[in-house]
């Protein structure tokens, strides 16, 4: 054991300096491209009309809604069929506070947030005590749950006509449209949770939510603690969910109790196992895929475009059960470890023949 | 008090509906460890089937079993060829592919039979009994329920097919070394809970009526008395859909305006899941690590 180990270390540490070097290589590669993606992100709308920029706009929000549903399933294991009532309870904040106490709509985005991350702590205390299909159902009810109470309370959310938004205008000295203005909006917020969410997902934190997905039981026996990590999944994974459901509502302009249906909720889930469980980039796809699958579906069959839909979200697992990025990734690493190993092979010959 | 016994039995007989789907849907998660979010949209195509045979003047209990047939059949086929590719893949993957058939069913039945109400007719006369404490009706759902029940019962306790079943949802690697085919017994499994998920869509049709969109409520309730009752267990399926039937009709009745009827029900139940997080008859399972 103790040999094994201190071969490991040994055999670890001499090509230390190399792959330093080589991580430093790729790290700049990395940032380089990131960069270059960024401002390709950010030049896209100016190059297109003002409805696909709309579109796009609307796939961002689906990601940061997706992302945050990640969290919580893909990372945590907790699957959720409720997000849609996260993502409601963000738009009305923004939507209410905006109304009623003429609140400007950049600044509607913390409160949601904060709102979000509480009821999603508050929601995720009782649902430690459930797993696997009972999580699932109470979720559900709170889907389902969701227009009923929205227009029961019609004080507050304007009931079944929902509540109008003055639109939100570009900044004068910019000089571009509301929609591009929006759109960059979105994706500034986009772009912060991504980066968050990374932070969070590729430390301690993600690693202890991962072990708590994995084995719960060897994860407390480690230490970890549970029942905090589980909690603190749902408040993030609503955080997001909520601030997506927020950018939701100042970017359309309205809110109604109908748009916030269990068909949101399974979208996301859709959405996210499809974009890639475990993944932050799965997310984006996950958003393409909610926003423009219906539409696509829609032009394939007239008679019954949610058949082709569903058609596609089956071939889709079939083809990738890990979903689009996952399963990318799992096949990258194995041409990469393919390489790996022929190129150990080849070095093995050179030592043999010289 | 007599209106109560009134809302009492009304409840168990929306509760019967309940029931069997739940028992439908225990079935295919003891089998393959899966929720099947299609399993409403499947008893409503049933469902569509039985409508077309009577229409073309096929007496009503012949239709009734050839649907039963045909929606057995029907389930095997999904089994093999829909649920098959995803059986060892990530568990999201699996309910996607669910989520993905409802929405399949729910379109094709849209398109094949418009999304237009249909009056279907119903086997049993509609009078009522005991000074008007429940009708035949009611009477008629709750027995096909329970005779529904019994022969499941007999069938898993007494038939080597049965105990084959019970064998590979148990331990599905030792049921194969014992020689007992076990894909076959999970295609075997969906089959028989489309047949039980088609006569809960037959029986609750002619209440409803029937359209594409008839089983999204009633998939709600039975998910929630599968639960309740304990997702492993067949009888707590049946007791908790009655149970949620009859909270339902109650709560309906007396507690608060329908609107938020559902939302209360829901709540009540949830409740109750977390003083007993297994459901009423669940085991909870222990692991050995």
């Amino acid at each position: 054991m103790t040999m094994a180990k201190s071969v490991a270390i040994a055999s670890a540490e001499q090509p230390a300096a190399a792959t330093r070097n080589g991580a430093f290589v790729a790290g700049a590669w990395r940032s380089t491209g990131a960069l270059v993606l960024i401002a390709a992100a950010v030049a896209l709308p100016f190059t297109i009309s003002n409805y696909h920029v709309f579109e796009l706009t609307q796939v961002m929000i689906y990601a940061i809604a997706v992302l945050g549903l990640n969290i919580l399933t893909g990372y945590n294991g907790q699957i959720s069929l409720g997000h849609g009532g996260f993502y409601a309870a963000g738009a009305y904040t923004a939507a209410i506070l905006m109304h009623r106490y003429g609140v400007p709509y950049w600044a509607t985005l913390p409160p949601a947030a904060v709102i979000c991350f509480a009821l999603g702590v508050l929601f995720g205390l009782p649902a430690l005590r459930f797993e696997g299909p009972y999580l699932a159902l109470v979720t559900l009810a709170m889907a389902v749950a969701t227009p009923q109470l929205l227009k029961y309370f019609d004080t507050w959310t304007g009931g079944q006509q929902g509540i109008n938004l003055i639109k939100v205008q570009a900044p004068a000295f910019l000089g571009i449209g509301r929609d591009r203005w929006l759109y960059l909006v979105v994706l500034t917020v986009l772009l912060v949770a991504m980066r968050v969410a990374a932070n969070m997902l590729h430390g301690r934190t993600g690693r202890a939510l991962v072990a708590i997905r994995d084995h719960p039981i060897a994860a407390a026996a480690m230490g970890i603690d549970v029942a905090r990590y589980k909690t603190l999944a749902f408040g993030t994974s609503s955080l997001f969910t909520g601030v997506a459901g927020a950018l939701s509502a100042i970017v359309i302009g309205f809110v109604a109790p109908e748009s916030f249906t269990l068909f949101l909720s399974l979208s996301f889930l859709v959405g996210s196992a499809i974009g890639g469980i475990a993944t932050i980039f799965g997310a984006i796809v996950g958003g393409l895929f909610i926003e423009f699958v219906p539409n696509i579906a829609n032009d394939i069959s007239d008679a019954a475009p949610w058949a082709i839909y569903g058609l596609t979200m089956l071939l889709f697992m079939y083809v990738m059960p890990r979903g689009v990025v996952g399963s990318l990734a799992g096949l990258m690493r194995r041409v990469q470890s393919r390489r790996a190993t022929a190129g150990q092979g080849l070095e093995e010959q050179k030592r043999r023949l010289s | 008090m007599h209106q109560l016994l009134q809302q009492i039995f009304s409840g168990l007989a929306a509760g019967a509906v309940y029931a069997s789907l739940a028992l439908a849907l225990v079935m295919i998660y003891r089998a393959t460890d899966l929720v099947n979010f299609a399993q409403g949209e499947m008893a409503m195509f049933s469902t569509y089937i039985a409508w077309m045979l009577v229409n073309v003047g096929m007496p009503f209990w012949a239709a009734f079993s050839l649907t039963l047939v045909a929606s057995f059949v029907g389930g095997m086929i999904i089994e093999r060829i829909v649920i098959r590719p995803v059986e060892n893949a990530p568990v999201l993957a699996a309910v996607v592919v669910t989520i993905g058939l409802l929405l399949i069913f729910n379109a094709l039945a849209g398109w094949l039979f418009t999304y237009t109400l249909q009056e279907f007719p119903s086997p049993f006369p509609d009078r009522t009994l005991f000074g008007a404490l429940m009708t035949t009706r009611d009477l008629g759902v709750i027995g096909v329920t329970l005779a529904m029940l019994v022969a499941l019962f007999v069938f898993f306790r007494f038939t080597a097919t049965g105990l084959a079943m019970r064998a590979a949802a148990q331990n599905p690697e030792s049921a194969r070394l014992c020689g007992i085919p076990v894909g076959r017994m999970l295609a075997i499994g969906w089959g028989l809970a489309a047949a039980i998920g088609a006569v809960a869509g037959i029986m609750v049709a002619p209440v409803l009526f029937l359209d594409p969109n008839m089983m999204g409520g009633v998939l709600l309730y039975a998910f929630t008395g599968a639960l309740l009752g304990g997702i492993t267990s067949p009888i707590g399926a049946v007791v908790g859909g009655l149970i949620v039937g009859v909270t339902e009709n109650l709560v309906g009745a007396y507690l608060i305006a329908s609107q938020l009827k559902l939302t209360v029900a829901l709540a009540l139940i949830v409740l109750v899941l977390v003083f007993r997080p297994n459901g009423l008859f669940g085991v909870a399972i222990v692991r050995r690590v």
